[in-house]
C-alpha cells in the first residue's frame, strides 16, 4: 500500500498540495480579517471561465485559471471598488463569467472531464510543468507576502490608524488581491473552483477560534490546511474516492473541533463576550444598537 | 524648535462634495497647547484632522504641521481614530493593537522584537491595560479599547496628538481616566493635543482653547470667549443660549457636536 507514495504522480500531488496549503494557510487570516470570502469565491469562478477559455484555445486549463483570476483581481484593484459595492460588482461579473465558461466548455469536445477537474480539482493529475509553475507561484507569493505582511495586517484590521501612520492602504489592497489570485489559482488545482473556500477560509476560521494571537493564528491556519491537504490526499489514494471530498471533510472537521474547543474553553475560563470592568458600560456591541444618544 | 507653531492654518478652506465645511480658517496652535474642536455633525472636524495628517488636501489656503506642509505618515503625529467595532473572533489581542503603533507600518520582518515588546508593556502599564492586554480586541469594552487606542497613539512618542471623539461611548469614569492621561502627556511632555469632541464638559479643566466649527463660520478662543450666547447666536444665526450650571457648560438651542444630531439640526447649523 505504502508503495503508492513512490509513484511520481503521487509525489507531484503531495508537493503541489504542500505549496498550496502553506500559501492558502498564510493568506486565509487576511481574507477573513478583510471579509473577502465572496471575493475568493468570485475569483475562483472566474478562474473556471479562464480554464474553459484555455481549453477552447487548446492551452493548459491551469494557465487559463491563473490568467483569469489575475486579470479579475487587477480589474477589481484598479477600479478601486469600494467595500460596499465590491460584493455586488463581483457577483454581477462572476455570474456572467461563469455563463461564458459554460459556453466555452460546450463548444469543446472535452466538456465533461475538463469541467469536472476544474470544478472539483485535479491534484492527482499534476504534471511536472504544473508542479514547476506551482513552485514558482508559491515562492513568489510567499516572498511578497512576507515583506508586506505586517502593514497588510495593520491596514486590514485597523485601516484608519494604518492610513494615518503612512501605510499605503489602497496599494496594499490591490497587491493583496493579486496575491489572492495566485493563491486561488494554486488552490483550484487541489480542490477545484467549487471547493476553494475549504482551503482559503476554513483553516483560518478554525484557527481564530483557537487563539487570539495573530502569529499563532497564521501557524494554526497553515497547520490545518496542511493536515487537510496531505490527509485528504492519503485518504483518496487508499480509497480511490475524490481528494477534494477528503480535503473539505478534514478542514471542516478541524473547524467543528476548533469551535467546540473554544466553547468549552469559554465556559471554563469565564471571559464571556465582555468582561465587566468596573462600571464601564461603553461596550461597542451595545453602542451600535443605541447609537442615537 | 519651540518657536515653531504645532499647527498653522492660513485662510484654509475645505470643500467636500456640495458644500464648504469650513472657510478661511486661520489658526495658530502653539506647541504644548490642548485645543478642543467642537462643532455639529458634518462640519468637518474629522476632515480637519485628516488635513493635518496629510490625507486630505485643502481646497484653499495653507496648512503647516510642526513647521512643514502636512505629510502622510508623519512619525511625530499620534492619532486616535474614531471608535470602530472589531469582530469578536478577530485574532488580535489588545497588545497587538498597541504594537501597530510601534512598527505596524514597517515592511519585512521584525528587527528588534524585544525592544518592541518592552515598549508595548510600558504603554500598557501607562494606560492600565495590562489586565486585558492578552484578550481578543473584539471582546473588550469600548473603554478598554479606547485606552489601548491611546497607548497605540502615544507609543511613537509623538509631539502632536490628534484625537477623534475618544470619549464616545465611555462612561464618566473612563472619560476622566482618558482625559487625565492625555492632560498629563500634554503638561509633562509638552505634547500638543487636538481633541475633537461633542461634549466640552469633561475637558473643562484641561483645555487651553476651543475651536468651534459651525458649518462655514468658525470661532476660536478661550472657553469663556467662544462658548457664550452671543458668539453661538452669531455663528449659528439663530437664538442660542449658553448657561453655566455648577461649572458645566449647557447649550440650549444648538448642538455643539456629536454624531447623531437632533432631528432638524442637520441643515440648521448653516
Amino acid at each position: 500500500m505504502s508503495s503508492l507514495w513512490h509513484y511520481a504522480f503521487v509525489q507531484h500531488a503531495l508537493l503541489a498540495g504542500i505549496i498550496t496549503a502553506v500559501l492558502a494557510g498564510c493568506i486565509g487570516p487576511i481574507v477573513t480579517a478583510r471579509n473577502m470570502s465572496f471575493a475568493v469565491h468570485g475569483l475562483a469562478e472566474l478562474g473556471f471561465t479562464g480554464a474553459a477559455g484555455a481549453v477552447l484555445l487548446g492551452a493548459s486549463p491551469m494557465m487559463g485559471v491563473l490568467t483569469a483570476t489575475f486579470a479579475a483581481a487587477a480589474a477589481i484593484g484598479v477600479l478601486g471598488v469600494r467595500l460596499r459595492e465590491r460584493d455586488i460588482a463581483i457577483g454581477s461579473v462572476l455570474a456572467f463569467g461563469t455563463g461564458l465558461g459554460v459556453l466555452f466548455l460546450s463548444i469543446t469536445q472535452r466538456y465533461a472531464t475538463e469541467a469536472f477537474s476544474i470544478l472539483f480539482g485535479s491534484i492527482l493529475a499534476v504534471t511536472t510543468g504544473d508542479l514547476a509553475r506551482s513552485l514558482i507561484i508559491g515562492v513568489v507569493a510567499s516572498a511578497v507576502l512576507a515583506v508586506i505582511y505586517r502593514p497588510l495586517r495593520f491596514a486590514s484590521v485597523d485601516p484608519e490608524a494604518a492610513e494615518a501612520r503612512g501605510v499605503p492602504v489602497r496599494l496594499l489592497s490591490t497587491v493583496f488581491l493579486l496575491l489572492l489570485a495566485l493563491a486561488v489559482s494554486e488552490a483550484v488545482q487541489v480542490v477545484g473552483v467549487l471547493l476553494i473556500l475549504t482551503l482559503l477560509i476554513v483553516p483560518s476560521a478554525a484557527a481564530q477560534r483557537l487563539t487570539a494571537h495573530p502569529g499563532f493564528a497564521v501557524a494554526y491556519s497553515v497547520g490545518i490546511a496542511l493536515v487537510a491537504t496531505i490527509g485528504g490526499l492519503a485518504c483518496a489514494i487508499y480509497t480511490s474516492l475524490p481528494v477534494s471530498f477528503f480535503v473539505s471533510a478534514l478542514s471542516f472537521a478541524a473547524y467543528l473541533l476548533a469551535r467546540s474547543v473554544s466553547s468549552v474553553r469559554m465556559k471554563t475560563a469565564g471571559r464571556p463576550m465582555v468582561e465587566s470592568q468596573g462600571q464601564d458600560h461603553g461596550s461597542l456591541t451595545g453602542a451600535s444598537s443605541s447609537e442615537s444618544h | 524648535m519651540t518657536d515653531t507653531a504645532a499647527i498653522r492654518l492660513d485662510r484654509a478652506s475645505l470643500q467636500l462634495g456640495h458644500g464648504p465645511l469650513w472657510q478661511t480658517l486661520s489658526l495658530v496652535v502653539p506647541p504644548g497647547e490642548f485645543l478642543a474642536v467642537l462643532g455639529p455633525n458634518g462640519t468637518g472636524k474629522t476632515s480637519l484632522l485628516r488635513v493635518l495628517l496629510g490625507l486630505q488636501p485643502l481646497s484653499e489656503g495653507r496648512a503647516e504641521v510642526l513647521g512643514r506642509a502636512p505629510q502622510r505618515g508623519n512619525p511625530a503625529i499620534g492619532y486616535v481614530p474614531q471608535q470602530r467595532a472589531f469582530d469578536p473572533d478577530l485574532p488580535l489581542r489588545g497588545r497587538d493593537l498597541v504594537r501597530f503603533g510601534f512598527d505596524g507600518h514597517r515592511w519585512g520582518f521584525t528587527r528588534d522584537s524585544r525592544a518592541a515588546r518592552r515598549q508595548v508593556d510600558e504603554m500598557l502599564a501607562l494606560v492600565e491595560a495590562q489586565a486585558f492586554a492578552d484578550h481578543p480586541i473584539g471582546r473588550l469594552s469600548g473603554g478598554e479599547q479606547q485606552r489601548l487606542r491611546v497607548a497605540q497613539a502615544l507609543i511613537g512618542k509623538p509631539r502632536l496628538l490628534l484625537c477623534d471623539e475618544p470619549l464616545l461611548s465611555l462612561d464618566l469614569n473612563y472619560q476622566q481616566t482618558i482625559v487625565q492621561l492625555l492632560s498629563e502627556w500634554n503638561r509633562r511632555r509638552g505634547v500638543t493635543v487636538i481633541f475633537v469632541t461633542h461634549d466640552v464638559n469633561p475637558l473643562l479643566g484641561v483645555i487651553d482653547r476651543v475651536l468651534l466649527l459651525a458649518g462655514g463660520p468658525w470661532a476660536v478662543g478661550d472657553v469663556d470667549e467662544v462658548l457664550t450666547s452671543e458668539t453661538l447666536t452669531r455663528l449659528y444665526r439663530r437664538p442660542v443660549e449658553v448657561l453655566r450650571i455648577k461649572g458645566r457648560v449647557v447649550v440650549l438651542g444648538a448642538e455643539l457636536g456629536g454624531h447623531e444630531p437632533l432631528p432638524g439640526h442637520r441643515t440648521g447649523a448653516r
